[in-house]
This record gives structure tokens, sequence and C-alpha cells, in this order.
């Protein structure tokens, strides 16, 4: 494919993929390339091998992310995705393995002290299990809270709300109350995508007509005085007149007793002059 | 969480005496730089372990991303790392254009550049002027704001907003910018910049006191930088020449002339000086992309991903068309999954975009630099003071709307 974008280029190494596939050899289950980037899926349970000899043998030193992605579709519905970089070769690449809610992945905080903070969030957000991680606490979330956010059957709103309570003096949580629905609108194409019934998609599955009708002379067209009167006739009587009820209501009662506002005491209703400076003051 | 001292008698004269403390470092602390919470054990004032607690400004971003069209996303990265705004649109655009295989125009590619430079000036800033005052001093935080200042009025200037921009669009930037507008940063970078900025760094680099607090505090090797994850100024000042814009180019960056600056010691004062330097790097590129910026289009004349300008609109149905459909269906990306990082002023910010095909992105995930750095605290601050502390912190560099997403 020819390359238009202007996204960081990196080094492309000539036949990265056949040798890196022969060096992991039975780990790998599958090496693909897209947009220029070297994917590498691997088995679960060889995962900190593999990137044990990809640290050691091929250069690539640094661990920049974990990254979770739930497809909950899938058997195995978790992919943990590791990104590495060489400085030295000036590569990148990304290894994956697949994991479900009680399939622990082996832990690499053996390799790579910083892995131990992001398998906490991959963890926190997916509840992928990380076996050997000594310190497997929630880390983005609230102290106590239940579930796993990211993935893809929790609700956007989530299940509890915190206010501060007057009463209480303390924050208390509660079950989310949405004043208004929240405002999801799918924009997608009706002609792409779209599974919901619009109406008319009905017809679409009615059965064919024995005798089609057809309109071959004029009479058959159902035009003439008959459906000219009947267009005449009036769809509805004109709005009824208002009954009048009497009096208007009197003018509410003042609430408070309010002191009549004294008489001004000037003559004069011109008032420009006291706004200029007097003589004394400055 | 309040253990609070913990009292033993001693064993040789038999009075109590006090071994360890546990204090709360935050999260209302104005030396964490946001909520950041530590929970301390301190042996005296020697720090023995940090626990840092991060995650009290999670947002669920990344959850929202995949309830929003490619576009609407977009000002979401800007409310990551708020005082650096377009570097985190800068990866997300790329990740874009990565997957659809857009070309940008030049001229896009150079304005791009010019302000992911000057977002950089404006972080260092912030970031100089906030580990400055938080050893002590206060008159360099002063004059480095007002550079910080003349900053967001430029990017004021630039698209209508101070801070959260949404400037870059998949496919280029926004709207073009006006002439005036790279004539007074040419002025700017050529008269102000360096006599007010070199200014405040004449009375910090030299002063005795900064030293004190900064060198030899958080040494780390650079075996330790590379297998932390260190990035950006954490891993030059190391020592290690690695900068995203000059060994993974992107946009214009490979046509720049500049230098890595790199430290010696790997400590604190270190990270502060590459940082000063960097900003005069900086300065150089942004004065590279006034020279050299051609005319022309600033975005994607493909019409299927960069709407159409409104002049346009009012003549043709085509263009109305275009427009109505990118603001309300959005684009499709191609099904795909790609991993974008960029240098932004803090480090390697990474956007690892999956795509299944539609307009949504199905998955998001955003690589904040701070994570890594902040996770190495413990380790760099044992056997410090505390009041070290606030120093190792300060030369982190961390924001926590970046780093808690």
């Amino acid at each position: 494919m020819n390359v238009l974008h202007s996204a960081p280029r990196f080094t492309r190494i000539e036949g990265l993929r056949d040798t890196l596939s022969k060096s992991l050899g039975e780990h790998l289950v599958d090496a693909h390339e897209e947009h220029g980037e070297l994917l590498l899926t691997v088995k679960r349970a060889s995962i900190e091998d593999v990137l044990r000899i990809l640290r050691d043998d091929h250069e690539y030193q640094q661990l920049m992310e974990i990254a979770g992605v739930d497809y909950p579709s899938r058997a195995e519905r978790f992919e943990v995705v590791y990104m590495l970089l060489s400085l030295t070769r000036n590569s990148r690449i990304m290894v994956k393995c697949a994991a479900s809610e009680d399939t622990p992945v082996p832990t690499v905080t053996t390799l790579w002290p910083n892995a131990g903070w992001l398998e906490r969030e991959v963890f926190d957000m997916y509840g992928v299990l990380f076996d050997g991680n000594t310190d497997l606490r929630r880390i983005l979330t609230d102290y106590g809270f239940e579930g796993h956010p990211f993935r893809k059957d929790f609700p956007l709103t989530g299940y509890v709300e915190l206010r501060y309570s007057e009463d209480e003096k303390r924050v208390v949580y509660e079950p989310v109350e949405l004043a208004q629905d929240l405002r999801q609108f799918d924009f997608m194409s009706p002609w792409e995508g779209a599974d919901y019934v619009l109406p008319g998609d009905e017809k679409a599955d009615m059965p064919p007509v024995d005798e089609p009708k057809t309109t071959e002379k004029p009479s058959q067209t159902g035009a003439g005085k008959k459906a000219d009167d009947k267009a005449a006739e009036k769809v509805s009587a004109a709005a009824p007149a208002e009954k009048d009820g009497g009096e208007d209501a009197p003018a509410p009662e003042p609430t408070e007793d309010q002191p009549a506002r004294a008489k001004r005491k000037g003559k004069t209703s011109r008032t420009a002059k006291a706004t200029e400076p007097k003589k004394g003051d400055r | 969480m309040s253990t609070g001292l913990q009292i033993e008698e001693s064993p040789t004269t038999g009075d109590e005496t006090i071994t360890n403390y546990t204090i709360n470092f935050g999260p209302q602390h104005p030396a964490a730089h946001g909520v950041l919470r530590m929970v301390m054990e301190l042996d005296g004032e020697i720090i023995e372990r940090i626990d840092p607690h991060v995650g009290l400004l999670h947002r669920g971003t990344e959850k929202l991303i995949e309830h929003k069209t490619y576009l609407q996303a977009l000002p979401y990265f800007d409310r990551l790392d708020y005082c650096s705004p377009l570097a985190q649109e800068y990866s997300y655009v790329l990740a874009i254009e990565k997957l659809l295989n857009v070309e940008v125009p030049e001229r896009a590619q150079y304005i791009r550049v010019l302000f992911a430079e000057l977002t950089r000036i404006c972080n260092h800033m912030l970031n100089i002027g906030a580990h400055v005052m938080d050893v002590g001093a206060m008159t360099p935080n002063l004059w480095v704001f007002e550079l910080r200042e003349d900053c967001m009025n430029f990017f004021e200037r630039m698209s209508g907003a101070r801070m959260h921009h949404a400037y870059l669009r998949p496919g280029g930037v926004h709207q073009d910018v006006p002439e005036k507008l790279l004539v007074d940063i040419g002025e700017w970078i050529d008269t102000r910049l360096p006599e007010l900025f070199g200014d405040a760094m004449s009375l910090v680099l030299d002063n005795r006191i900064f030293k004190q607090r900064n060198v030899d505090i958080a040494v780390v090797s650079k075996d330790d930088a590379v297998a932390w994850g260190f990035s950006g100024p954490m891993i030059r000042a190391a020592g290690i020449p690695w900068d995203l814009r000059k060994s993974q180019p992107y946009d214009v960056y490979d046509r720049m002339e500049f230098d890595i600056p790199v430290g010696t010691n790997s400590d604190c004062y270190d990270r502060f000086v590459v940082r000063v330097k960097e900003v005069y790097e900086s300065a150089k590129i942004i004065k590279q992309c006034l020279r050299d910026m051609p005319t022309g289009p600033i975005a994607s004349t493909d019409r299927k991903v960069s709407p159409p300008k409104r002049a346009e609109m009012k003549q043709s149905m085509e263009a109305l068309i275009h427009h109505f459909k990118l603001y309300t269906e959005g684009f499709h990306v191609p099904a795909g999954e790609v991993y974008v990082a960029t240098e932004s002023p803090k480090g390697e910010f990474g956007v690892y975009l999956v795509s299944d095909g539609s307009n949504k992105p199905y998955r998001c995930k955003i690589r904040p630099t701070a994570f890594s750095h902040l996770q190495a605290m413990d380790f760099m601050s044992k056997g410090h003071m505390l009041p070290d502390a606030t120093a190792i912190l300060g030369a982190i560099d961390v924001v926590f709307g970046e780093c808690d997403r």
C-alpha cells in the first residue's frame, strides 16, 4: 500500500516478521503486518517467555504500554496487548495474547518493573488476572469500587453515583438516577449497519400480490365529481368559541404590607445639575 | 491509613522512641501538582517507602471515546494533559490518519509542528516555574508565567480557545492561521522569549539554593531509566539521546534542524536543565517553520474525511451533503489497529487505536507519560529527605488529567 499519511516513521527492518517467527517458534499463534506495524499473537501461557526472548535476543528494551481490549463475542473475551520499543533498532512491535475472566496471564513484572502498574490498570478496567503480580490492587477507580468499567457490558453511566450528604456529613453512594435519558444518538446510515426497524420496512417482507392493480382508462383513476366533493368536505369544524366565564379573577392580595413611598421634596424634575461638581470640591 | 507514629521502647535507654511514620502527602497538597495522594513511610525525615495512589481524577475518557465518533472524541484529548493540549491531539489525529492513510497538505504539517513546539514551550514554562517554586523560589515563576500568558494569547488567535483548542483535525488543521499571528510569533521568539526567559533562568541555573535542592537528587542510571519505561526529558536527562521527533519523525520534523539536549548526571537538576535547553530548541524549530512554511490548503481535500469550507457549502449541494454527513454520522475508519506515539513535552504520549470499521473507535487506549515516571517515584525517592519528594515530583512533570485519564 502506498503510504500517504505522515504518522511517526520508525525503521522498517527487512524480514523482521520471519526472524521473530522463527525465534519464537511454537509460542507463536499468528504474526501479521498491518499499517507497517508488526503484530504478534502468542499463547497466553508463554507470554513471559516470549517477551523475555524479545527483550534479550532482539533488543526490545522498553515496555511502553499494556492495553486491554474486550471482545465479548469471543470465547476468551479479552486481549492483552504489549507495546514494545527498541531504542537501539528504532522499532516498535505489538505482542498480544487472549484471556478470559478466569484464565490468569503470567505477569511480566519479572522483566520490567514498570509492568506492575500497567497490569494493575488492565486488571482494574477489565478484570484480567495476572499470575505472579504480588500487588494486583485497583489503581484508577475509587476505593471500594465494584466491577470492571471498561468491559463492553458495563454501562457508560455506571451503577452508583456519589454526593456529599449534609445530614450524614460525609460522602454517600447511591444508585445512578438520570434526570433525563443519556443521549446516545445513532448516526449510522440506515443503509449500513442499522439493525432497528424503520416505518415501511415491513413491506419488504409482504407476499407479492396475485392480481396487480393497473390503471389503463381515465375512469380507473378514480377522478371525477365524487372525488371532488369528497375533497371539498370540511375535515373539522372551526375552533369553538371561548366561553365567557363572567368576571375575571381579581388581582392577588399583597403578601406584605409595604409603606407608601414618601413624596419627593424637590420642585424641579431636572437632575443633571446635581451631577456637576460644586465649586469647592474637586 | 492513619497509623500515625509507632512508638516502641528503646532497647538501651528504655525511653520511648519513634520508629516509623506514615503520612499522607496530598491529595490536596500544592506541590502534588494536582490530585496525587502518596502514602509515605518515613524514618524521621528519611523516606523509606512511597505508595502513590493515582486515579483521583479518573474520568473514564477511554470509555467515553468509545461512545463518540472519531471527531467528537478529539476534544477529550485537550482535557487529558491540560498544560499541553495540542501534543495530545497530535497522537490521536496521526493515529486516525494512519488508519485512513490520508495525506496531509504541507502547510498543515508545518502549522502542526509550529504549534506543537509552541505548546512545548508553554508546557515547559509551567513546569519550570512550578519546579522552581516547589523548591522555594517565587520570582522566576511569575516571570515565566508572563511568557505562558503570551503563548496562551497566540493559541487564542490560532483557534479561538486558550486551552482546549480542538485545533488539529484528521487530515489537517481546523482553520488557517492569520499572517499577522505568524509575524507576531516570530517577533516574540526573537525578542521577548530569549530576554525574559534568559533573565528568569539566570536567577535559577547557578543559584546555590536551587542546586542544593536538586543536584544529586533522584539519580537514575541509564539501565534503570530504560527498564522503567522512561521517556521524554526523563530519559534524556539520563544521558540517552532518545527523542521521537528525531528517531521516528512525523509530519515535517525530518526537515527540521535541532539538537537533543541530554543530561550527564541524571538527577533532578539535569531534568530541569534539559527542559530549559529544549525551550531554545523549540524556538529554533518554530523559526524554521516560519521560514519554510508554504502557502496552500490547510486540510486534506479528501471530502470523505475533512469537511468543505463554509463558503463552498453555500454554493455546492455536494459540499453541503459532505458537511452534513461528516458532522452527524462522521467518517468511517477501516478496521485495524495501530499504536502511534509522539514526543509530547512530557515524554512519549501514545494512542492505541482499534477500529472495527464503523464511525466510532472500538477501543482507544491512551498511554500517559506520567504513569511509568510516577511509578518509579518509590524507587527514586528511597533514602532521600521528605522535602526532596517535591523536587523529584516537580522534575517528573506530572499532570493528573493525563495520568488518570
